[in-house]
């Protein structure tokens, strides 16, 4: 029962996903995304109360779903710097498969912030991609692989780089595929965040 | 007359730290009334320095204070040779303070080979293991000493005591120093907002409190009965831990913002987890000072 009640949960998900990164998120209304995966609107309540509680679990199901990718990489026995091209990959990948997603992070939770103010305050609804993320500094540093430096200037720098290439690629203007640019990226990145 | 247990106060490469803290014990002139000094350092007793060394008198506990060298002499004989010598004959040892249990401070003196009885910082030594389950270690710098008196009552009563791996009695050492701390709410909602001897904010984060994972009583059983470090506001500096002391006592080692050490038994993913959530709070009680209007 409580798994039926999930998987739905994850269908409206993904079905409000695809419609706001196709139509925009204040033109999107629950009755538009009952619709699509023809349920009552009613019933779309008993799943989430308001659009509002809907667009913070999403972004909430995008960090869990990109921390666990994450987390799979940190507990790799790999260095730093292959650590580093993983995730480039993976988030490259992410982009790909699932455009929406990358997308609802850039252009959703990252451009309306006032939908979020309430019930994702600080970095809770990213707790889990954070996290991950901290992880993979804090053992570069101390292995000796990475600068010790400010957390937030490292993460602009990590997240800014590879948010800015898949915006990019969204808006057409890059002239290769994304994959292409794996390793400049990784040698960029990495290089900025070493310690030597 | 009821018997007193006869203790030997043998002081090695000390600064007498210990002895100053265990003059502060409240109730000494009951504690005198069950316990007697064959010889201390400070405190007048029957015998001399030199009828220790030079003869065999009789008594029930042996008390180290400070490192141990084979080179450090008292009254021209080896520290060694007379621990040696007094082991034989008593009931119970205890290395009282960190020096004595783990080398503390004086390991780093000009003496060689010098450490603790049983421990160099954590690593177990070879010298006197035939005396590890006679030993008794009461660690800190200095020791708290409701902790030595309640450990020798516990001799006396021939009491069990359960010891941790460093020999620490676990009734006193098996909590952190966090435990009971006053800040213990900064703590959980992250706030630090700290100057030495402000009443607010907790010292983890920024200013080296190394409390979370430092065992000791100090925050449960108060020093002069009434206050801790924590407390007053000076960070924990870890004096019961084998790595006492370490550099820099007053930062908090992070790597890119991170906490190098983090509380006893918490894993990285867990503490961060549960920061990032606790980070999102913010409590206009906490943040603000306690007696502002
Ligand atoms: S000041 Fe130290 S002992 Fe007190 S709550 Fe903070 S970390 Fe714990
Ligand atoms: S608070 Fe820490 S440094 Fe101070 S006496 Fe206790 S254990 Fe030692």
């Amino acid at each position: 029962m409580l798994d039926k009640k999930k998987l739905k949960k994850e269908q409206i998900i993904q079905c409000a996903l695809e419609l706001f990164a196709s139509r925009g998120f204040y033109s999107t209304t629950i009755p538009d995304i009952a619709k699509s995966l023809k349920m009552s609107v009613g019933n779309m309540y008993n799943y989430f109360k308001s659009k509002d509680i809907l667009a913070s679990e999403i972004i909430k199901y995008i960090s869990i779903y990109l921390g666990e990718k994450l987390k799979e990489i940190n507990e790799e026995d790999i260095s730093t710097k292959e650590k580093t091209r993983k995730i480039v990959e993976m988030y490259f990948k992410t982009a790909s498969l699932k455009p929406e997603m990358i997308d609802y992070f850039l252009r959703i939770y990252l451009s309306n912030r006032e939908v979020f103010k309430d019930s994702c305050e600080g970095m809770l609804c990213v707790n889990e991609f954070v996290t991950e993320i901290m992880i993979y500094f804090e053992e570069g540093v101390k292995c000796g692989d990475l600068r010790e430096q400010d957390f937030f200037s490292a993460f602009g720098l990590f997240m800014g780089y590879l948010g800015g290439m898949v915006f990019l690629k969204g808006e057409n203007i890059l002239p290769k595929d994304l994959n292409d640019y794996v390793e400049d990226i990784t040698f960029n990145i990495y290089k900025a965040l070493s310690a030597e | 007359m009821k018997k007193k247990m006869r203790i030997l106060w043998l002081s090695a490469i000390s600064c007498n730290g210990n002895t100053h803290s265990f003059l502060n014990y409240p109730y000494m002139e009951t504690f005198l009334d069950d316990f007697e000094f064959i010889y201390h350092p400070v405190i007048d007793s029957k015998y001399l320095l030199q009828d220790i060394v030079s003869k065999l008198i009789s008594c029930d506990i042996l008390l180290i204070e400070g490192a141990i060298s084979r080179e450090f002499k008292r009254a021209d004989v080896s520290i060694v040779d007379i621990i040696e010598k007094y082991s034989k004959i008593v009931q119970k040892i205890v290395t009282v303070g960190t020096c004595a249990t783990f080398g503390g401070i004086f390991r780093e003196s000009g003496y060689k080979n010098t450490s603790g009885l049983h421990f160099d910082q954590e690593k177990q030594i070879e010298n006197f293991k035939y005396l590890l389950d006679k030993t008794i270690s009461i660690s800190g710098c200095p020791i708290h000493p409701e902790v030595l008196v309640n450990t020798l009552y516990a001799i006396k009563k021939s009491t069990t005591l359960r010891l941790d791996g460093f020999l620490r009695p676990k009734a006193f050492y098996a909590y952190t120093v966090h435990n009971g701390c006053t800040r213990n709410e900064y703590f959980e909602y992250k706030v630090d907002n700290h100057k030495f001897g402000e009443l607010e904010g907790c010292m983890y984060y920024e200013h080296g409190c190394q409390a979370p994972f430092t065992h000791g009583s100090c925050n449960k059983i108060l020093w002069n009965e009434v206050n801790s470090k924590t407390r007053a506001g000076l960070p924990c500096m870890g004096c019961t831990e084998p790595s006492f002391p370490r550099q820099n006592l007053f930062s908090t080692k992070k790597n890119m913002s991170i906490p190098e050490n983090l509380p006893v038994g918490v894993s990285k993913r867990a503490y961060l987890t549960l920061a990032g959530i606790t980070k999102a709070f913010k409590i206009d009680r906490l943040e603000k000072k306690l007696f502002d209007d």
